[in-house]
């Protein structure tokens, strides 16, 4: 059995003006170490089904088992814990506004019990390891976008995950800071050995630092396969549609360079 | 009228009475409100623990409470007073009716404020595995801070304006000189100095509070 094993995925929304299918029959499993991504359109369910990983949303059907555990059956306490091993980081960072930058890589500890000067040595430690240790006792509001996601993302190792959900966390970057940032996964992900789950509409980011991918469109998973495979000789025309858009960015960017 | 010792150790008296009951009943009034507002946060259909049911009967008992005029509740809750304080007139017996006037404002002041709270650091929280506790206190509370500040200076200020009406039942305090020497005794330069005095109290109170808002807000470079 894989690390992680999603199956036959259902989530639906349900609202009066009548019920959104946002997930149907997802199916896929990622090895422990992998780097797998999530590609689609914005309104494909990338989020949706990322939140589903984690249970911040309860799926209407299907498994999330992690590691041989069935995350739905666990009780809240029991999911809470679970949790703990399951980092996210999030296209706005998400960091706590009123608190400095090394109590914000304190607050996991906090939530996990360590002792104070405990967790402020080993936070020091992490922000030393994403190349923030000038910035401990800053604010979030006095940092660069991508100051913010690196303060996120030490705030993640905190808590010592084993997986790491990464929900369009370059998106609000610019071109350069990306590249940083997904050097910094790689680097993690080669580290510590933590298998991640990249979510993004940028192939660019597929491209780079994932092993496999998977190709969503209207909540359901229309091609999966080895990143080059997919890229070299796409299946489907969704995929073929994301990789043409790639293609023409690129131009563009080139272009406007000279 | 003559400006003599008596009349300012009467207006010092008033001063005193009148922030002893406002900063009581602001005290009481969040000894109540507070976790009944932090309920109603956390208990509405975008809070961490949805309970529809529980939201609806708070909402409503607020709502009540919020709509009985101030004067009207003074008179409605005089036995309660007599029974907690032993009488129903002077600055002690007026802080029940304060108190039960703010608790319902205070709740909606820290609900909304609680609601302010960007909702993906909540979920960032729940994705580390933190407890409804650890959120209720550490995000939501931490996070709305400089809001619940200045929802606490709105507080004293509504509060210190109550207290000012409860005069007409003889409720001490400034209100009270007011009304007593201003309204029954035609002595209209004392009530100007009284309304002066509340007016110079509402404004301490207000730079005071946004001094220390501002203070506390880290959310701006």
């Amino acid at each position: 059995m894989a690390f992680i094993e999603i199956e036959h995925l259902e989530k639906t929304f349900q609202s009066k003006s009548g019920d959104t299918e946002a997930l149907r029959d997802v199916s896929f499993s990622i090895e422990q170490g992998e780097i797998f991504g999530v590609i689609g359109l914005s309104g494909a369910g990338k989020s949706t089904l990322v939140r589903c990983i984690n249970l911040l949303e309860k799926p209407s059907g299907g498994r999330v088992i992690i590691d041989g555990r069935e995350l739905m059956k666990l009780s809240d306490s029991k999911l809470r814990l679970a949790r703990r091993e399951i980092g996210m980081i999030f296209q706005h960072f998400n960091l706590l506004m009123q608190r400095t930058v090394l109590d914000n890589v304190c607050f996991p500890m906090e939530i996990a019990g360590i002792r104070k000067r405990e967790a402020r040595e080993k936070a020091l430690n992490y922000l030393e390891q994403v190349g923030l240790s000038d910035k401990a006792s800053a604010y979030p509001a006095q940092l660069s976008g991508g100051q913010k996601q690196r303060v996120a993302i030490a705030r993640v190792l905190a808590s010592k995950p084993r997986i790491l959900l990464c929900d369009e966390a370059t998106s609000a970057l610019d071109p350069q800071t990306t590249q940083s940032i997904l050097r910094l996964l790689r680097q993690i992900n080669e580290k510590y050995r933590i298998t991640m789950v990249v979510i993004t509409h940028e192939m660019r980011v597929v491209e780079q630092i994932c092993d496999r991918v998977a190709v969503l469109e209207y909540g359901r998973i229309v091609e999966t396969g080895r990143t080059r495979e997919v890229f070299d000789e796409p299946k489907t025309e969704a995929a073929r549609r994301l990789i043409y858009t790639r293609e023409y960015t690129d131009i563009e960017s080139e272009g406007s360079g000279i | 009228m003559t400006w003599d010792a008596e009349t300012v150790r009467m207006l010092l008296e008033g001063i005193r009475d009148t922030l002893y009951m406002v900063l009581f009943s602001t005290l009481f009034g969040y000894l109540v409100g507070m976790p009944v507002g932090v309920l109603l946060a956390v208990s509405d259909r975008d809070g961490i623990r949805p309970r529809r049911w529980l939201y609806r009967v708070l909402d409503i008992i607020v709502n009540l409470l919020r709509s009985v005029p101030f004067l009207i509740l003074l008179i409605l809750v005089i036995p309660l007073t007599k029974l907690l304080v032993g009488k129903s007139y002077g600055s002690s017996a007026t802080i029940v009716p304060l108190t039960i006037a703010a608790a319902p404002f205070i709740a909606r002041l820290v609900e909304s404020s609680l609601k302010e709270v960007d909702h993906g650091v909540i979920e960032a929280a729940q994705s580390m595995g933190a407890s409804p506790r650890t959120i209720i206190f550490k995000v939501l509370i931490g996070e709305a801070r400089t809001s619940l500040l200045v929802g606490v200076t709105i507080s004293l200020g509504t509060i210190l304006g109550y207290s000012a009406m409860a005069g007409v039942v003889g409720g001490g305090g400034l209100g009270d000189i007011a009304i007593r020497y201003g309204y029954y005794r035609y002595e209209t330069q004392i009530m100007i100095v009284t309304v002066v005095i509340l007016v110079v109290l509402v404004q301490a109170l207000q730079a005071i509070g946004m001094m220390l808002a501002k203070l506390l807000d880290r959310r701006r470079a």
